[in-house]
């Protein structure tokens, strides 16, 4: 792909205007996932497990379908999983398995039936009426017990090609890479140190529950409404599920409140369909928040053991890491994704990794922002940490002596391009705050995060208009303000105002395949394709405009939204308007249209440091987060408010994760706090304000030179907050959260 | 000729190897040909993997040209959140 | 279960439903009078997603009956604007970006309109606690806190 495009000198990129949307979210106007009905719409409820682990040995329903307010009932018998490979192959099985139960329910809260009614409220009654008979099985929630020899097994034969021999049944992905020799690398050091860290799995929180209205008709046909971050992976995932045609059905993105990967699947959206189904009418399916924490993706829960050594001059000498992911009763959990990520940010000449994905009776494992990585961050970071305070050094200066630059050897493989981690870690010592005096009592941290970023199959249409406005069709869901910055890329190759583009989400009907809204790929990619897609417009107007005026179009150029005669030709005629160009367009040559189709391949890595001041209460075991500042690698801000927003937002998600967010299960195997009241994510009264710097390395890959900037953000805080912490408390905190009780009990081993 | 850096939890797939060398001029023909080389490797490109060509991560495309004397690393499939 | 007949008033209009008595305000703001702007982000009044005032108190419409609405004056997210005009809170928000994803903003404009009404001159301390019962997932609350005391400063000036 040709990324040849300046680099400088923009119109538009780089502005903030107000996002194009605005109007509709300040005043309740814009259709979240809820918020549709359909003439003779029925309500969906899901009846689901109460037991971790249990076979299914009878459901009967009869009564339940006998109930006059009861129009359809579906176990997994109505769903087309005879269209599978038999045994354990494939996504798609596992996705069936996971919305709708088969012999057994995997995890409390796993789906085993589903009731569409004439109302919510009648949906809900009926669910009573559903008689299951269990056999309990035992169970496993704790991702080291569920590797021991004695662990109840999950499922057996779901262990890939790479785990290798005499490893327990429910470890069933093994990751393994690095190079040089670890051994000698820690003979060569002054310090080693070697420690073991645990995170608890955590909710992506977003506050929009799934929703969906399906309608599918015995025809085959249908129409989904949904909250998601991807609609096309919808379509395909539900067609396969229902054994109908992916083109049959067209899925309509709503906006969606808040994803963060955790909307990157499906849940209640097949359910909804078969409803539909079965009901011959729309079926409207919510999930409630308890559903949400008990049923949709969590992140993994980890273990992990770090050992590092270092010179007494803050060399690096090796490191090697040991990540065991707990990923729910399926395979998936990116135990490889928190290996290679784990000591990405540092030039080290010997380095060792090992991941392990390993199933457990709980929800399966969905992305949530930089999936594996702030995990493997908060160990790492941590003795590092430690390290430099037992050598006496700087913490910024040992990550700047270590920092990979272009050209370094990854700790996963290849050779960096052009990275922007070293003008994060100079921006950091440079900072006020990092030389800002502490209070007694305050502790500060920094990390360094590490993400990859995605590219990911792409499609856009640009059409303009008579009157010279432009309507742009992206097919990924706008979650932050990604309207905005295609909005502004467009207007920049145009040269047309911003407010001049509608940006619309495209349905999967009326636009080709886009790859879901993850990945930090919408500026990326999107973006990417917005830009291509309005230079095939602006050819096509360069054209019409050659045309006009008799010269070859290679003597026409695109300037400031005018098509202006160049070369020999420069000055014979007046710039001509974009508007000039499509009020005759139809008698021209017909519409002027642009698009792009392609899945771009560079999406360039991201790193960021961040910088944390926190301050325990020795009583109570309370953290307060006192100043936080996030610097990262932007490549390039397209609209800089969104970018600090995502900044932002990533580091309050991680504020919650380092300190309160946990999935607790009791010894039942049953999650004990699937509210907001119990599952507390951090509230305004919780945080400081958030400093931001955006740091602009660009990426070679972007003709812009974006990179993305949605994830990064979330893999810093666990261990800059850690770091903080512990030299706040003076002890060393080796599992998240750090709850009160948690920073109680350490305080307290400490004497 | 195309130097191909595997991650090291595949060397039990080809008899210890880390590196291997394969003609291809894309990204696709460098998989094929690994797997003509060591039949063993399909199992983890069916799993989904990734190719850095010089750096770039080519998440899942095919049809990418490897420049002569690039270095070439095969990694496990991204995905995203 | 038979229903109750409720009439009541919402942004200034006399509305009527039929409700069932476990329905609770919310749904009957958002199924019977199609008023989609409160949202129910939890149903256990913690996310603060659904807040409405009632008679002028702020109130998680999820933790009220439909029934108790009768004879009430209800405000929400819809009422904020005075036509066309927005609300400077409104205005604000969007100038400055205080919104990513969307799905809080209506409650929380609703709950910062109703603290700026009771003290226009609110500290950052003061913003943040009373805010604290309305969850954003996406913002770190930054851009939303900036946006209130911004939109109440201007406000004092401007009386």
């Amino acid at each position: 792909m040709a990324l040849d495009d300046r680099k400088s000198g923009f119109t538009f990129v780089g502005t903030r205007p107000n996002r194009p949307d605005g109007l509709d979210k300040v005043t309740g106007r814009a259709k979240f996932g809820a918020d549709i009905s359909a003439p003779g719409m029925l309500f969906g409820a899901v009846l689901r497990s109460p037991h971790a682990h249990a076979r299914i040995v009878k459901i009967d329903a009869s009564k339940a379908e006998a109930h006059k307010d009861v129009k359809a009932v579906v176990t997994r018998a109505d769903f087309a999983d005879v269209l599978f490979k038999p045994g354990l192959e494939g996504e798609f099985w596992n996705v069936l398995e996971n919305v709708m139960a088969g012999e057994k329910a995997l995890y409390d809260g796993h789906a085993v039936a589903a009731i569409a009614a004439t109302s919510a409220l009648a949906a809900r009654d009926a669910l009573k009426l559903i008689e299951v008979e269990y056999e309990v099985l035992p169970h496993v929630t704790d991702v080291d017990k569920a590797m021991a020899t004695d662990a109840p097994v999950i499922r057996e034969g779901a262990a890939d090609y790479s785990v290798p021999e005499g490893m327990h049944p429910n470890v069933v992905r093994y990751h393994d890479s690095g190079h040089g020799d670890v051994e000698a690398g820690f003979a060569e050091a002054d310090l080693v140190i070697e420690d073991s860290f645990v995170t608890e799995a955590t909710h992506q929180g977003y506050i929009e529950p799934h929703a969906c209205l399906a309608m599918l008709g015995n025809d085959g046909k249908g129409e989904l409404w949904c909250t998601t971050q991807g609609h096309w992976i919808a379509q395909k995932t539900c067609a396969a599920l229902l054994g109908i045609e992916t083109s049959q059905l067209r899925v309509t993105a709503s906006e969606i409140g808040g994803g963060f990967g955790g909307k990157t699947t499906v849940f209640i959206e097949p359910v909804a369909l078969a409803l539909s189904r079965k009901a011959n009418r729309p079926v409207k399916l919510v999930m409630t928040r308890s559903e949400v924490f008990r049923a949709t993706g969590p992140t993994s829960s980890a273990s992990m053991d770090i050992k590092i050594g270092m010179k007494k001059d803050g060399t690096i000498t090796a490191a090697q890491g040991v990540f065991r992911l707990q990923g729910g009763a399926f395979p998936g959990a990116p135990g490889d994704m928190t290996a290679m990520c784990a000591f990405a940010p540092y030039n080290l000449t010997n380095v060792k990794q090992i991941g392990y994905d390993v199933m457990a009776n709980r929800p399966k494992q969905a992305a949530y922002r930089a999936p594996g990585a702030p995990m493997g961050a908060f160990a790492v970071e941590s003795v590092i940490d430690e390290l430099c305070k037992k050598l006496d050094l700087d913490p910024v200066d040992v990550r700047l002596k270590n920092a990979a630059h272009e050209g370094t050897k990854a700790s996963y493989g290849p050779r960096y391009e052009r990275i922007g981690l070293v003008e994060t870690l100079v921006a950091a010592k440079a900072h006020p705050h990092y030389s800002a005096p502490l209070k007694p009592g305050q502790g500060r941290g920094i990390s360094c995060g590490f993400w990859f970023n995605h590219g990911g199959e792409t499609s856009v249409s640009l059409a303009l208009s008579e009157d010279g406005s432009a309507q742009l069709m992206v097919g990924t869901p706008d979650i932050g303000g990604s309207r905005a910055s295609m909005a502004l890329m467009a207007a920049e190759v145009l040269g047309i105002p911003y407010e001049n583009i509608r940006v619309t989400i495209a349905d999967t009907a009326t636009l080709g395949y886009n790859d879901v809204s993850h990945g930090s790929r919408v500026t990326y990619a999107s973006g990417l394709a917005t830009i291509k897609a309005a230079k095939h417009a602006v050819e096509k107007l360069s054209e019409r405009a050659a045309a006009k005026w008799g010269i070859p179009v290679d003597a026409v150029k695109w300037e400031d939204g005018c098509a202006v005669p160049s070369g020999p030709n420069a000055g014979d005629f007046d710039p001509m308007p974009l508007a000039d160009i499509t009020a005759d367009m139809g008698s021209t040559g017909g519409p002027i249209s642009g698009h792009f189709e392609a899945t771009p391949e560079g999406a360039g890595v991201s790193f960021g440091t961040h910088i944390v001041d926190a301050e325990v209460d020795p009583e109570t075991g309370k953290t307060s987060v006192t100043r936080y500042t996030v610097i990262q690698d932007a490549g390039k801000a397209i609209h800089p408010t969104y970018v600090e927003g995502q900044y932002q937002g990533g580091a309050a998600q991680g504020i919650g994760w380092a300190l309160n967010e946990e999935y607790i299960y009791g010894d039942d195997g049953r999650l004990q706090n699937s509210i907001f009241l119990d599952y507390r994510i951090p509230v305004a009264s919780d945080l400081p304000m958030i400093d931001t710097v955006i740091v602009e390395v660009p990426n070679p890959g972007h003709p812009f030179g974006v990179r993305g900037v949605g994830e990064t953000g979330i893999v810093p805080p666990l261990a800059a907050i850690a770091n903080a912490v512990s030299h706040a408390a003076g002890v060393r905190m080796r599992q998240l959260p750090m709850s009160p009780p948690r920073i109680l009990a350490a305080l307290k081993d400490n004497g | 000729m195309v130097e191909v850096h595997l991650w090291s939890g595949l060397r039990s797939l080809t008899g210890g190897q880390q590196v291997i060398e394969v003609q291809a001029k894309t990204t696709g023909d460098l998989l094929k040909e690994l797997v003509r080389a060591h039949p063993q490797l399909q199992g983890p490109i069916d799993a989904g993997v990734s190719i850095a060509i010089d750096g770039r991560v080519i998440a899942t495309g095919l049809t990418e040209p490897i420049p002569e004397g690039s270095e070439v690393y095969l990694m496990q499939r991204l995905r995203g959140g | 279960m038979s229903k109750f007949h409720v009439s009541t008033t919402v942004n200034g209009d006399t509305v009527e439903y039929l409700c069932d008595p476990r329905e609770t305000l919310l749904d009957c703001l958002r199924d019977k009078l199609n008023l989609t702007g409160a949202k129910e982000g939890c149903g256990t009044g913690d996310c603060g997603a659904c807040s409405v005032t009632v008679d002028g108190r702020l109130v998680c419409s999820c933790l009220m009956l439909g029934v108790e609405a009768d004879g009430k004056q209800i405000e929400t997210v819809e009422g904020i604007a005075e036509g066309d005009v927005l609300h400077p809170l409104q205005q604000k928000f969007i100038e400055h970006a205080a919104l990513q994803c969307g799905i809080c903003t209506p409650g929380i404009l609703v709950a910062a309109k109703s603290l700026l009404e009771k003290n226009p001159n609110p500290t950052e301390e003061e913003t943040r606690y009373w805010l604290a019962g309305n969850l954003c997932r996406c913002t770190g609350y930054d851009k939303i806190i900036r946006a209130v005391m911004e939109t109440a400063a201007e406000l004092r000036e401007a009386s």
